[in-house]
């Protein structure tokens, strides 16, 4: 385990059982500045309990989780998010009524705290600021299209550009390639990679895409049945014959292209939990 | 002892008739999702098809249950066809929209059967062999009041046959739970919703077939069941027919007990029980958690675009006729615009946590008359002047829908709906029977403008410069962050809270807002009739708001206002006429169908998109 | 298939063309028009019989050369039973149509609002129906007069009655709003007022339209009462008719009850009528005053139907208009309203005088008891009230209504 003295996310024993049965228990990692961290495993492995408990929307049984110090434990996903967290989801939520660009403007206007702003255009609301960060993602051509019509590529770059607009030090990316073709999956994530690397923007995400994995992340962590039981350098993870047994066990190879479960699909879209 | 017994049969009779209708209702809206206020008119009419089915075969038991029945079935056929004939044309319509179809139907049904079997109250024959009572530890029972007993549970059993060892009754639990997952097993759903519509429409008419020997036969059967049958639906949970039953047995044994302490409470007593239940249990008592937020049915809203250069000097255009108007008309045309504009900022009211809130209410009118009764109040008791109750009563309105917007925001869907029903009926009741000082049905007189707005030109500007003004106002609000935020909640809460916005607060403003939007509308309203009445805060007021923003286009910004200027029009011409009602309904029910976007929506599909400024980036 | 825009342009058409048609009053240049509002839609069981008797009035009246050589023209209104509708429909019959005078009403509720409507535009408005003590007391105003007997006139008939009775316990009934409290209150103070020795033992309150008849007679028959006064109407009378009789209420007690003798409330029970209830009513089949009789010869050729209470207040809702205007000599505001005051006229139902003090008429009432004949209910013993019994006299009338 890397020891930093300075991590930008400390997460400590974190546990969480359902029903007595354990889906995360007593999780341990930390995350550095500008770190590209990638949380894999088999399905059912605990990965969207884990990042649910880490941005407030699931309360851990025990254990910590700090941001630079400051304990996120008891917060709502709002305040975590106030205080520099961004997220996308396995499945896109965005606004499908609104443009691209409002999409992206109502973020900066909740991170400026004008939600509540009676008179003024939401249009006029931080649109060069929304612009710029959808210039960012490839996204400035599409900006006055409505999310309701976009290819499910486009709203992934849209969610990559409202997480990016609350100037977050740490994103949190739960499948951010699920469901794209794979073209496009190397390149979202050589965007991701790139635009965290120069704003020094610390990234945990999940992944079912190993190419992904091993061509962008710095680090990986694999959780099987709630337990973290590998962790190192992609390398040398891909050379653990136990995550080797434990994806061979499962079913599956390295780089397969499976779809996550349907129910864990519904339960990451209603924010909900395992029941 | 036996007294308090005999009393629980009572309860319990009443209940079974209750639960009938309630599980019709129930059944339909758990599968199609389809609020029905002409379920009330099903019920009446099965009590007008038995009453003269009872009435030609006279003699004997088989006369009557063959008469109850086959009316019930009847009726049954009538729901398939209404559902076939017209509902299947609008699945794909914004949610709640088909219930303006429904409200058309219900006008309808109304004057068919006026011409159809007089204006007089029917008296039916009691039925044979149970038209006695019989003597229940020293009370007297009647016997039909136990062969009521009897059959609630045994057409719950039925049901639950039906339900749990048919094939058919399994895809309809099925289709309860979740549509879409039916339509992909490759069952034939318009089919699978006629059945529903059969079933449904069948129970509504045994229910009132079976009320033949009961009450008298009348017009006012369909409006005096619907709500109640909409309260044992929403109580027991939607889509529970055990619910409906329990629900049903909680409502007829609290009445009944409950007028032994408080004869006055059978007014609000069942929106009592619902506003506890639901504050307790956002389902109701056995209803299910709506499954996952789904995006709604039908397309996504699109965009809100900035009026454009052809639109904006359409509008202009219009206000500038509107200023006009006083020198080119009758003094009357200006007191129509009067109501059509109040009407319109009370629509737009609803609209705004409707349209861009996903909050459906059907209480709006509470805040409309709490801004009517307040100003009412303040000129009665403190001597306001006008000016002053023209802020101070939309206020009242305000922390009025502020109160009740807390419990509320914290439901969704029908349930939302319902809950907002409940409070504004109590509300209603509190108006209705504080004779000290609300003057209860009797309202209050002589609340007319200040001297110098007396005139109807000067009120005419007044009310321009106030609801246009309020109208406005809304407006911005939508196109402003505020709005923005109240969409964006409505089109993906996971978003919402992601992006760290507390949604269910952003909710709660919105909701007093819209109250006290609504409760401007209702201060003009009540200076420019000079009285105001429990009527402003009823039921039918809040369903004429809602029918106005779904005939106008819920998803259109403008909708509200067209919608109330189109309503308050089609009324006031065709109810010049003999049968108005029927023909009210076949409009409403004809422009359903020809716009199933409503007339502002199809008025805009039928424009070229640079009038609406829809390649305009400001 | 027809297409949605067809279906919209064949609406528009048959909307314009029907208002075309029917819209719009003739303009028949030399008419004494007279707006008249009413419920005809919200409750046709009592309205229909009422504008079948203006309408018969109507016709009698212009066929005999109208009045001051003009014939009577009505434009008649469906307020649907709100109010806010009725002020709009009076707005319009006034500053449109301009009418001479209002009429009409049948709610009190409604009533009400037209009469104060009436005292802030300064336009004569007979109520003819509605029977709040309000519209001429507590409310009334110059421009207001009305026609039928009261809630308390009819209420103090029925106590009367009730004085002499031997029963000390009563219980009442009545529907949950102000017609109902009205009706309980005027009762209990006249019978109090003659027999100070009576109690009230229980009171019950069903929402109108939406009795639980069967646990209401349960409540009452608790209080084992010596005696009830009903005041429910319509559906719930019916009920209450049902359940009452099922579970033996009315066996051995005395049953006072409101209107109930009106042939619009009596006849839909038809052999299930209550016997033997005192009742205040219409009964139109045993008047046999020639005036009466030839009223109700007319009104059944004309409708092949037999007369209600409603036909009877809406024939002498014209008959009071026409007598009025004929005194006035003009149609002018004022004089009209100074006509109407003290004017008397016959009736079918006898000589009806309009007091000056309260502008309330002396049309009465038909006291009886109830009684089941050849299958439906009838009344039986009946006298007829003359309403000025049952006024407050002309002091005590001057401190129930605000000083203009």
């Amino acid at each position: 385990m890397t020891n930093v003295s300075n991590p930008v996310l400390a997460v400590r024993g974190l546990s969480k059982s359902f029903g007595g049965v354990h889906a995360v228990a007593d999780v341990n990692f930390f995350l550095d500045a500008g770190e590209l961290l990638a949380l894999i495993g088999p399905n059912g492995a605990g990965k969207t309990t884990c990042f649910n408990m880490l941005n407030g929307q699931l309360p851990p049984d025990a254990g910590s989780v700090k941001l630079q110090g400051r304990e996120l434990v008891g917060m709502t996903p709002r305040q975590v998010w106030r205080l520099g967290v961004g997220r996308t989801f396995q499945i896109t939520a965005t606004f499908a009524s609104m443009t691209v660009r409002e999409n992206v403007q109502m973020a900066l206007i909740s991170h400026h705290k004008r939600i509540r702003a009676l008179w003024r255009r939401t249009g006029d609301h931080y649109a060069d600021e929304a612009l710029a960060l959808l210039d960012r993602v490839g996204m400035a051509e599409q900006a006055e299209r409505a999310c309701g019509v976009l290819a499910y590529g486009d709203l992934k770059r849209v969610e990559l550009a409202v997480a990016l607009a609350n100037e977050p030090q740490l994103l949190l990316m739960d499948e951010p390639t699920a469901g794209m073709a794979p073209q496009e999956r190397i390149d979202l994530m050589a965007l991701t990679a790139g635009i965290v690397r120069e704003r020094s923007i610390s990234v945990l995400f999940t992944e079912h895409d190993m190419d992904v994995v091993f061509a962008h992340s710095d680090r990986v962590m694999v959780l099987n049945r709630g337990e973290l039981v590998a962790e190192g350098s992609p390398a040398a993870v891909r050379a653990d014959p136990l995550v080797q047994e434990i994806y061979l066990g499962a079913g599956s190879t390295f780089g397969s292209d499976e779809q996550p479960a349907a129910t864990t699909t519904a339960d990451a879209a209603a924010g909900g939990t395992h029941a | 002892m036996g007294f308090y017994f005999a009393q629980f049969l009572t309860g319990l009779a009443s209940a079974a008739s209750l639960f009938l209708v309630a599980s019709g209702l129930s059944i339909i809206f758990g599968v199609t999702r389809i609020v029905n206020f002409a379920h009330g008119s099903f019920y009446m009419l099965g009590a007008y098809l038995a009453y003269t089915l009872v009435d030609a075969w006279q003699a004997g038991p088989f006369g009557f249950w063959g008469a109850v029945i086959i009316a019930a079935v009847a009726v049954g056929f009538i729901g398939a066809a209404i559902e076939f004939l017209l509902l299947r044309r609008i699945y794909h319509a914004p949610e709640m929209f088909q219930l303006v179809a429904t409200f058309g139907v219900v006008l309808v049904i109304q004057d068919l059967t006026l011409m159809i079997w007089g204006a007089e109250d029917l008296v039916g024959p009691r039925a044979p062999g149970l038209d006695g009572a019989v003597e229940i530890f020293g009370e007297l029972v009647p016997e039909y009041d136990l062969a009521l007993i009897v059959l609630g549970p045994a057409v719950l059993g039925g049901l639950w046959l039906l339900f749990n060892r048919t094939r058919w009754g399994t895809l309809v639990r099925a289709a309860t739970q979740d549509r879409e997952m039916v339509g992909a097993l490759g069952v034939n759903q318009s089919w699978l919703f006629t059945g529903v519509f059969f079933l449904g429409s069948l129970l509504a008419g045994l229910g009132g077939a079976l009320q033949v020997p009961r009450e008298a036969v009348s017009l006012l059967m369909d409006l005096n069941i619907i709500a109640e049958a909409f309260v044992v639906v929403v109580i027991g949970g939607m889509g529970s027919i055990p619910g409906a039953f329990l629900a049903a047995v909680l409502l007829g044994e609290m009445n009944a007990f409950g007028i032994l302490i408080f004869p006055q409470i059978t007014l609000v007593m069942m929106f009592l029980v619902m506003a506890v239940v639901l504050v307790v249990r956002p389902w109701g008592l056995l209803g299910k958690a709506e499954a996952a937020a789904r995006p709604p049915s039908g397309a996504a809203e699109p965009p809100l675009r900035v009026a454009g250069g052809m639109m904006r000097w359409l509008a202009m255009g219009g206000l500038a006729v509107l200023l006009l108007l006083p020198f080119l008309t009758d003094e009357f045309t200006l007191v129509l615009l009067i109501d059509i504009m109040v009407f319109a900022l009370f629509a737009a009211s609803l609209h705004f946590i409707m349209g861009a809130g996903g909050m459906v209410s059907f209480g709006h009118a509470a805040y409309f008359g709490l801004g009517a009764y307040g100003a009412a109040l303040l000129i009665k008791f403190l001597s306001m002047p006008m000016e002053l109750t023209l802020i101070l009563a939309p206020v009242i309105a305000g922390i009025g829908a502020l109160a009740f917007g807390w419990f509320c925001v914290r439901l969704s869907g029908v349930y939302l709906a319902m809950l907002s029903m409940a409070f504004a009926q109590i509300a209603w009741s509190v108006v209705f029977q504080w004779y000290e000082v609300t003057g209860g049905d009797d309202g209050l007189l002589g609340i007319w403008p200040s001297e110098w707005a007396s005139d109807k030109t000067v009120f005419y500007y007044l009310t321009i410069a106030v609801c246009g003004g309020g109208i406005w106002a809304l407006r911005r609000i939508l196109f402003a962050p505020f709005g923005y935020t109240l969409r964006a909640g409505r089109d993906s809460a996971l978003r919402v809270d992601a992006i760290g916005i507390d949604l269910r607060r952003h909710q709660w403003f919105s909701f007093a807002l819209a109250g006290m939007f609504a409760g401007i509308a209702g201060t003009i309203y009540v200076f420019s009739k000079g009285s105001v009445f429990p009527d402003e805060m009823s039921i039918p007021r809040s369903v004429d708001g809602l029918i106005m923003v779904l005939l106008g286009g819920v998803q259109t910004v403008a909708g509200p206002v067209v919608g109330a200027a189109s309503l308050t029009l089609l009324e006031d011409f065709i109810s010049r006429l003999d049968y108005w009602r029927m023909m009210l309904g076949a409009v409403v029910i004809a422009i359903v169908v020809a716009a199933p976007q409503g007339i502002a929506g199809a008025f805009l599909q039928l424009i070229p998109a640079r009038w609406t400024g829809r390649e305009e980036t400001a | 298939m027809i297409t949605r825009r067809g279906i919209l342009a064949g609406l528009g058409l048959t909307v314009a063309a029907t208002m075309w048609g029917t819209a719009g009053p003739s303009l028949a240049a030399d008419t004494i028009k007279i707006g008249e509002i009413n419920s005809y839609t919200r409750l046709p069981a009592f309205t229909i019989p009422y504008r079948n008797g203006w309408q018969l009035a109507v016709e009698e009246i212009n066929a005999a050369g109208g009045v001051l050589g003009k014939p009577l023209q009505i434009i008649s209104r469906d307020d649907a039973g709100k109010p806010g509708n009725a002020v709009k429909i009076a707005e319009e019959l006034v500053s449109k149509d301009k009418v001479v005078m209002l009429a009409g009403t049948f709610f009190s509720h409604i009533g009400l609002a037209v009469t104060d409507f009436a005292k802030q535009r300064k336009v004569m408005f007979l109520a003819s129906e509605p029977l709040s003590d309000a519209i001429v007391w507590a409310k009334g105003n110059d421009y207001t007069f009305r026609l039928r007997p009261s809630t308390s006139m009819q209420a103090t008939m029925l106590a009367e009655q009730a004085a002499k009775l031997p029963a000390k316990r009563w219980a009442t009934i009545a529907p949950n709003y102000k017609y109902g409290q009205d009706a309980v209150a005027a009762f209990k103070a006249a019978l109090k007022a003659r027999k100070p020795d009576v109690e009230f033992v229980e009171e019950q309150w069903p929402a109108l339209f939406k009795i639980d008849a069967g646990a209401t007679v349960r409540a009452i028959a608790a209080a084992k009462p010596d005696a009830i006064y009903n005041v429910t109407f319509g559906g719930d009378l019916a009920k209450f008719v049902r359940e009452g009789s099922l579970r033996g209420l009315f066996k051995g007690r005395e049953v006072v009850s409101l209107l109930t003798g009106e042939p619009e409330y009596l006849d839909p029970l038809k052999k299930e009528a209550p016997d033997g209830w005192i009742v205040t009513g219409y009964p139109w089949y045993a008047i046999d005053t020639p005036a009466h009789k030839k009223f109700v010869a007319a009104y059944q050729a004309k409708f092949d139907d037999y007369p209600r209470t409603g036909s009877i207040v809406g024939y002498n809702t014209m008959l009071a208009i026409a007598a009025t205007i004929r005194k006035a000599g003009s149609t002018d505001r004022d004089k009209m309203i100074a006509a109407m005051k003290g004017i008397s006229f016959d009736s079918p139902t006898g000589n009806v005088t309009f007091r000056s003090v309260d502008h309330q008429s002396t049309m009465g009432a038909y006291v009886g008891r109830t009684a089941v004949k050849d299958g439906k209910g009838v009344m039986v013993d009946w006298v007829y009230a003359d309403g000025a019994n049952y006024l407050p006299n002309e002091a005590e009338t001057r401190k129930l209504r605000p000083a203009n």
